[in-house]
C-alpha cells in the first residue's frame, strides 16, 4: 500500500510500485486534469508538485511519492486561483491540454518568486510544449500580478475572455478522458516497415489467451475498407490487408480486458519488407505503383495558366530563378488521438477527440456498413488539431469493436503511434521564375511544385489544387504558369496542415520577391506594396479582388520596417525580412455549407447549436459573438450545444479558415432570422431593442413596448418557443481546365516583419521580434485573433528553423524538435479591417493565414543579415552555416 | 515481481546481488517503458549516503542520486560552474527536479549532459559491490554508447573529483536547435585556471562528437588566453573527436561547432 497526500488529503492505492504516478492519478484516483502527452517527459503536460517541486508524474514511480504532498491541477491554492484568472484575461489557454502542466510549473515558479521576470517565467515553463499559443501569453498571465477584471460581456469587436475557458483553466475533459464503465482496452498492431506483406499466425488461439476479449483484423470490416476525406479519392483502409503502404499503417486491433496491462509483444505475425519508395522524385518514374490505379504515382495535378508566363519572363527587365525543399512536418498536437466508444441501443455512440465530426460518421458509417443515422460522433475536447485530426483515426477502430462485441472500448494513442500513423504536411520541392518589368511591376511567375503525398490520398488533391491558385503571393501577377502535382511514396500520409501547401509556396516565393526586389534595385517592403493587389484587379484564376487588404497590411508595417533596419544598421549578424500571404477562406471551388441553429426556450434560455468544432481556436467564443450581436441579445444569455451529430446541426469542419467566416455568417443569419421572427411577433422594426428577461422578452421601439412571455408560445418540435435554422455556403465557381474562375468568395491577407540575430560562426538564429500586419476583415474578437497570429507564427517558426519528420527516426517529442518558451519572441500584432461583403460583420479568416509569412520573413532576414540563401528547411543551424560559407565570395 | 526502496546502502547492495535493475531519477528508464518498469527493481533514492555533495580532504564527492537541481542549487567553487550550467539545461525543471548525475552516467548516451563537465573535473566514479568499492576515471567507466564498465553486482554510489582540479572556473556550452530541452548537436566543458594572464591548468572536454564524450588532451600550459584560443581549431580537434552525420547535423560542422563552441568556453572560464 502507498499512502501520499494529494491535494491536502491522505489518499492511498495499491497499485504496482513503478506504476507512473500519472497513471495511478488518472486511473486509479479519478483525477484527470493530469494530462499525458508523451509518457516520456518531454512534453511536461503531466506536470504535478512533488513536495513542492515539479516533476512529470509520468516518470515518477508512485511508490516514490509514498508520504509526500502531491499537488495536481485540481488542487484549490492561491497560486492557482491566481493563475487561473489570469490565464482566461490573457487568452492563455488555446485547446487546454498543455494548460494543466503549464499552470503546475508556473505554481513551483510563483511559490519562489512570486514577480517573476519574462526570462524567469520562460526558464521555468520550458519543460512544458504547448502548440497552439506561441507561449507569449501564457509567458504574460504567469507575470501578471494583478487582479485586473476580464471581459465577459460585449458584441462583435469585444476582446471577450473564451467562454469555454474554465474548463479549460481546471483541466478539460478531452478524447482520453472520459472512460465508459468497464471498457475494454484497444490496442492496434502497426507496421514497422515503409512497405511491407505480412501474414499472421494462429489468431484464434491468440484470441483466447486470457486478457484479451477479441482481435480483428481487415477481415472483419463489415462495410467498404476505405476511407478519405475526398470521396473520389478515398483509398485508405481502416485496417489494412497486406500489403502494408507506410509505416505505423494498422493491420490488426487487439481488445483487452478491463484492468489488464495490454502486452502484445507476441503477437502473431510475419512480416515480409518489400522495397519502399521514399523520393517522390523517384516515385515519378518508378515502375512500382503504390497503387495500381495512378500510373506514375500521381494522385492528382492542379494546374492555374493565365496568360504567357514563358513570353513574359523572355521579355522581362529582371528575372529570378530559385527552387526550395521542405520536410515532413508533424502536427505535434499535445494531445495524442484518444477516445472510446459503446452501443446506445443499435446506435453506435463515439467520443473521440476531431475536427470533423459529420465527416467522422460518414466515413466510419460506411467503413462499418451503418445508416449514417445509426452513428453519433459526440467530439471530446480537442487538445490540438490543426488539420491532422481531420481525418478519421481511431474512430473506426473503436467503432468496430464496440459493433462487434457490443462492449464499451476505449483507445488512447502513444505518443509513436500518432507521429507514426496520422497524417503530416507535404514536403515539398518547388522550383520556378519570377519576373518584373524596370520599374519593378512583376510580370510573370512560373511555378511547379512536387509534393510527396505519401501512401494515401487524405487531403492531397486540396494541396495540388490550392496551391497553383496561391503561388503568385498576394500581389498583381498578370502571366502565371503554375502547377502542383501530388506524388504517393511509402511516406507518412500527408493531409492537411494548416495552409494546405501555401505555406510551403509561399516560402519559395517569398524568398524569390526578395531577390527580384534587389535586382529591380527597388525597397523589399516598397515592391511589395508596388505589386500587392488592389480592389478590381483580377488574380491569377482571373477572379476580380474585393475587400483587398494585402497593400493595408503592407503600409501598416512601413513604421516598423524602418525603425527595424535602422536598428540593424551596422550589427553584424543582425538582419531583418518581410513576407506577405493571402489565402482563400474554405473550400476550393466545392461546396462548403453550414448550418446553425439557435433555439429560445419557454424558461427563456437562448441555446445555440453551435457545430463549429472549437479545438482551441476559439469558435465557440466567436461564434456566438456574433450570434448575440445579430440577435440583439448579449452573449451572457447564449447556452451552446456543441457538435454532437445528433445535437447540431452540421457545420463542416474546422479547417481551411473557415468557422470564422463560413459557420459565423450561417450563426449571423440564422440570429437575424430569428430576430426577424421575434420582431414581426412585436409588429416592431430592425431598430427596435431586445430584452430577455425571467422567459419574457421585451422588445422596444421609440417609446413602444412589446412583452412577449414566452411560455406563451406554441413549442415546436425540437423543444422551442423560437427557432430557426440557417445555412450558408460560400458563393464560389469552379475552376476550368487552366485554373481560371472563382476558387473562394473571401481571402485573408497578411504581412509579417520578423528581426533576427544570426550567429554566423555556429548558423544559429535568435529571432528578436516579430511584427504582425493581418487584415481580418472585422476582428470579431481581437484577443482570439492575437492567439491565432502568435501560435501561428510559433509553428511557422518551427517550420523555418527545426522541424523535420522522418520515419521511424524522429517519432517522439525528444527527437522531433517544436518551439519551447524560449524559441517565440515578442510579438507585436496589427488587426487591420477592411470588411468583406461575404463575412459576418464583415470577417474573414485567419486561422492559417497567420502561418504563412513566418517562414519566409525568417529565411528573408537570415539572408538580409549573411546573405545566405536557404534552399532546405528546416534551416538548422548546420545548413544555415553552409549557406553563409557558401554567399562569401 | 519485486521492488525495493531501501534506505541503506548494505541493503541496496544486498538486492543488487540478486540481479534487480536499478532506478535511480527513472528520467531515462521510464520513456520507452509501458505504463509501469518490468522486472525487478532497485530504487536508489532514499538512501540518504547517495545524496548530497560533501567536501573532504581529497576533494568533493557527489552522491550519485544528487540530481541536477541539487546540483544547480548548491554552493561550489567556480570550478563546477560548468557542472552547474549543465544541470540547468538537463530537460525542463520538472527532469531537473528527479533525474540524478549516477544515472546521467550509468545511461552513457552520447549526448549525456553531465559527462564533459565531470571529464574536466578529472571525475572518476565510486562502484560499490558485495567485495567492496573501487574507483575508475569516468573516461574508463563510459565505455561506448549506451555501455559501461559496471559489473554486475555494483552500484555507481558517488562521482569524485580530485582537489587538485577544483581550481580555477570552468564554462559549459551547449549547442542545439531550440532554446529549451536541447538534445545537443553538440556540448562542450572548459576548465582554466590563469596565473598573470597564462594558463596554468586548462582541461576541455566534448560531447557528442563520437561515440563517448572525451578530455582533449590538448596542453595548453604556459600559453595566453589569446595563444590558446588559437589552438582550438577544428582541424586541431579533429585528431581527437570522430563526430557523425545524423539528423542534427553533419560531422563536418559538428568538428567546426566543437571549436568554436571551446573558444567560447574558454573565454567565458577565463
Amino acid at each position: 500500500m502507498i499512502t501520499f497526500t494529494l491535494n491536502g488529503q491522505p489518499v492511498t492505492t495499491d497499485t504496482a510500485p513503478t506504476r507512473r504516478l500519472s497513471e495511478v492519478l488518472r486511473e486509479d484516483l479519478g483525477l484527470k486534469g493530469t494530462k499525458v502527452g508523451c509518457d516520456a517527459g518531454d512534453c511536461g503536460s503531466c506536470t504535478v508538485l512533488v513536495d513542492g517541486r515539479a516533476q512529470c508524474a509520468c516518470l515518477t514511480p508512485t511508490a516514490r511519492v509514498a508520504g509526500a504532498q502531491v499537488e495536481t491541477v485540481e488542487a484549490e491554492t492561491p497560486e492557482l486561483t491566481r493563475l487561473r484568472a489570469a490565464f482566461l484575461r490573457h487568452g492563455a489557454a488555446q485547446c487546454g491540454i498543455c494548460t494543466p502542466g503549464m499552470l503546475m510549473a508556473a505554481v513551483d515558479l510563483l511559490r519562489r518568486n512570486p514577480t517573476p521576470t519574462e526570462a524567469e517565467a520562460s526558464n521555468s515553463l520550458g519543460g512544458v510544449l504547448c502548440r497552439c499559443t506561441g507561449y507569449r501569453k501564457i509567458i504574460a498571465a504567469v507575470c501578471d500580478t494583478t487582479d485586473a477584471a476580464a471581459i465577459t460581456t460585449g458584441g462583435v469587436g469585444a476582446a471577450l475572455q473564451r467562454l469555454d475557458g474554465a474548463a479549460k483553466v481546471a483541466g478539460d475533459l478531452f478524447g482520453a478522458d472520459v472512460v465508459p464503465e468497464s471498457a475494454l482496452t484497444l490496442k492496434a498492431i502497426r507496421s514497422p516497415h515503409h512497405h511491407a506483406a505480412f501474414t499472421f499466425g494462429d489468431l484464434t488461439a491468440y484470441a483466447r489467451r486470457p486478457g484479451i476479449a477479441a482481435v480483428f483484423t481487415a477481415a472483419d470490416i463489415p462495410g467498404v475498407n476505405r476511407f478519405g476525406v475526398i470521396p473520389p479519392f478515398a483509398d485508405q483502409p481502416a485496417i489494412a490487408p497486406s500489403p502494408v503502404r507506410f509505416r505505423g499503417e494498422c493491420v490488426a486491433l487487439v481488445a483487452f480486458e478491463p484492468g489488464v496491462t495490454p502486452d502484445l509483444s507476441d503477437f502473431p505475425i510475419t512480416w515480409q519488407e518489400l522495397p519502399a519508395l521514399m523520393a517522390p522524385a523517384l516515385a515519378e518514374t518508378s515502375a512500382l505503383l503504390i497503387h495500381a490505379n495512378r500510373p506514375g504515382n500521381r494522385l492528382t495535378e492542379g494546374r492555374v495558366v493565365k496568360g504567357d508566363a514563358a513570353s513574359a519572363l523572355a521579355t522581362s527587365a529582371h528575372v529570378v530563378e530559385g527552387e526550395i525543399t521542405t520536410a515532413f512536418v508533424e502536427h505535434a498536437y499535445i494531445e495524442p488521438e484518444a477516445g472510446s466508444a459503446w452501443m446506445e441501443g443499435d446506435v453506435l455512440n463515439i467520443r473521440a477527440c476531431t475536427q470533423a465530426p459529420v465527416m467522422d460518421r460518414d466515413d466510419t458509417a460506411a467503413i462499418l456498413g451503418l445508416p449514417v443515422d445509426k452513428v453519433r460522433i459526440r467530439p471530446s475536447a480537442v487538445g490540438g488539431g490543426f488539420g491532422s485530426k481531420l481525418d478519421v483515426s481511431l474512430q473506426p477502430l473503436l467503432g468496430l469493436v464496440a459493433l462487434k462485441t457490443g462492449r464499451p472500448v476505449r483507445m488512447t494513442y502513444t505518443r509513436q503511434e500518432s507521429m507514426a500513423s496520422t497524417t503530416k504536411r507535404h514536403p515539398a520541392e518547388i522550383r520556378g521564375r519570377i519576373g518584373c518589368d524596370a520599374t519593378g511591376r512583376i510580370t510573370a511567375v512560373e511555378f511547379d511544385g512536387r509534393f510527396d503525398t505519401g501512401a494515401y490520398a487524405s487531403w492531397g488533391p486540396t494541396v495540388a489544387n490550392r496551391v497553383p491558385v496561391h503561388a503568385s503571393g498576394p500581389y498583381l501577377t498578370p502571366h502565371v504558369h503554375a502547377r502542383a502535382r501530388a506524388i504517393h511514396t511509402n511516406g507518412p500520409v500527408s493531409g492537411a496542415f494548416r495552409g494546405f501547401g501555401v505555406p510551403q509556396a509561399a516560402i519559395w516565393q517569398e524568398t524569390l520577391y526578395d531577390q527580384l526586389a534587389d535586382k529591380a534595385g527597388i525597397d523589399r517592403l516598397e515592391f511589395r506594396i508596388l505589386n500587392a493587389l488592389s480592389d478590381g484587379d483580377q488574380s491569377a484564376t482571373g477572379q476580380v479582388m474585393q475587400a483587398t487588404g494585402i497593400r493595408a497590411c503592407l503600409e501598416s508595417l512601413r513604421p516598423h520596417w524602418h525603425r527595424a533596419l535602422a536598428e540593424a544598421q551596422g550589427k553584424p549578424g543582425r538582419g531583418v525580412g518581410l513576407a506577405s500571404c493571402w489565402y482563400g477562406c474554405g473550400n476550393t471551388s466545392l461546396p462548403n455549407p453550414s448550418t446553425i441553429r439557435i433555439g429560445i426556450t419557454a424558461q427563456g434560455d437562448i441555446v445555440l447549436h453551435q457545430g463549429a468544432t472549437d479545438i482551441g481556436q476559439g469558435s465557440n467564443t466567436v461564434i456566438t459573438q456574433i450570434a448575440a450581436k445579430a440577435l440583439g441579445l448579449p452573449v451572457e444569455q447564449f447556452h451552446l450545444i456543441g457538435p454532437d451529430t445528433f445535437l447540431s446541426p452540421d457545420a463542416g469542419k474546422t479547417s481551411a479558415s473557415r468557422q470564422t467566416y463560413v459557420s459565423g455568417r450561417a450563426a449571423h443569419d440564422t440570429a437575424r432570422a430569428l430576430r426577424a421572427q421575434i420582431l414581426r411577433l412585436a409588429n416592431a422594426s430592425d431598430a427596435a431593442a431586445l430584452l430577455l428577461n425571467h422567459g419574457t422578452l421585451t422588445v422596444t421601439e421609440g417609446t413602444t413596448r412589446r412583452d412577449i412571455p414566452l411560455a406563451s408560445l406554441p413549442k415546436g418540435t425540437d423543444g422551442y418557443v423560437l427557432q430557426a435554422e440557417e445555412t450558408y455556403d460560400p458563393p464560389t465557381a469552379p475552376l476550368d481546365g487552366n485554373g481560371q474562375g472563382k476558387p473562394y468568395a473571401v481571402y485573408g491577407y497578411g504581412a509579417q516583419l520578423v528581426e533576427l540575430q544570426v550567429d554566423p560562426t555556429l548558423g544559429t538564429v535568435t529571432l528578436l521580434n516579430i511584427t504582425a500586419a493581418h487584415d481580418v476583415g472585422r476582428a470579431i474578437n481581437p484577443q482570439l485573433a492575437e492567439g491565432q497570429i502568435e501560435g501561428g507564427i510559433a509553428q511557422g517558426i518551427g517550420l523555418a528553423l527545426m522541424e523535420e519528420y522522418l520515419p521511424g527516426r524522429t517519432e517522439n517529442l525528444h527527437d522531433y524538435l517544436i518551439p519551447t518558451t524560449g524559441d517565440v519572441p515578442p510579438i507585436q500584432s496589427i488587426l487591420i479591417e477592411i470588411p468583406d461583403p461575404e463575412g459576418p460583420f464583415g470577417a474573414k479568416g485567419l486561422g492559417e493565414h497567420v502561418l504563412i509569412p513566418t517562414a519566409p520573413a525568417i529565411l528573408n532576414a537570415i539572408r538580409h543579415a549573411t546573405g545566405a540563401k536557404i534552399t532546405r528547411l528546416p534551416a538548422l543551424p548546420h545548413r544555415i552555416r553552409a549557406a553563409i560559407q557558401g554567399a562569401q565570395p | 515481481m519485486l521492488f525495493a526502496r531501501p534506505d541503506t546502502l548494505t541493503q541496496a547492495i544486498a538486492l543488487r546481488a540478486q540481479g534487480c535493475r536499478v532506478l535511480a531519477g527513472g528520467t531515462d528508464l521510464y520513456p520507452g517503458a509501458g505504463d509501469q518498469l518490468s522486472g525487478d527493481v532497485l530504487d536508489l533514492t532514499a538512501i540518504p549516503a547517495l545524496r548530497g555533495i560533501i567536501s573532504g580532504p581529497d576533494g568533493l564527492r557527489i552522491g550519485s542520486c544528487t540530481t541536477w537541481s541539487d546540483l544547480a542549487e548548491a554552493t561550489l567553487p567556480p570550478a563546477l560552474i560548468a557542472l552547474q550550467q549543465a544541470a540547468r539545461q538537463v530537460g525542463g525543471r520538472q527532469v531537473q527536479n528527479a533525474g540524478t548525475l549516477g544515472g546521467n552516467l550509468c545511461n552513457a548516451s552520447p549526448a549525456a549532459d553531465g559527462v564533459p563537465p565531470l571529464l574536466a573535473l578529472e571525475a572518476a566514479v565510486e562502484l560499490t559491490g558485495p567485495d567492496g568499492t573501487r574507483s575508475l576515471p569516468l573516461g574508463h567507466f563510459i565505455t561506448g554508447p549506451r555501455r559501461t564498465a559496471l559489473q554486475p553486482g555494483e552500484i555507481l554510489t558517488a562521482i569524485t573529483l580530485p582537489s587538485r582540479a577544483l581550481s580555477g572556473r570552468s564554462a559549459f556550452v551547449k549547442l542545439g536547435a531550440r532554446a529549451h530541452l536541447v538534445i545537443s548537436i553538440a556540448m562542450v566543458a572548459a576548465r582554466i585556471s590563469l596565473e598573470q594572464g597564462r594558463i596554468v591548468q586548462a582541461a576541455l572536454a566534448v560531447g557528442c562528437c563520437g561515440p563517448v564524450a572525451r578530455l582533449l588532451p590538448l596542453d595548453l600550459t604556459g600559453l595566453t588566453l589569446t595563444q590558446a584560443l588559437d589552438h582550438l581549431t577544428p582541424a586541431a580537434l579533429a585528431v581527437h573527436l570522430s563526430p557523425i552525420d545524423d539528423i542534427r547535423a553533419t560531422a563536418a560542422y559538428r568538428l567546426e561547432a566543437a571549436a568554436e563552441l571551446l573558444r567560447r568556453a574558454v573565454t567565458e572560464a577565463a
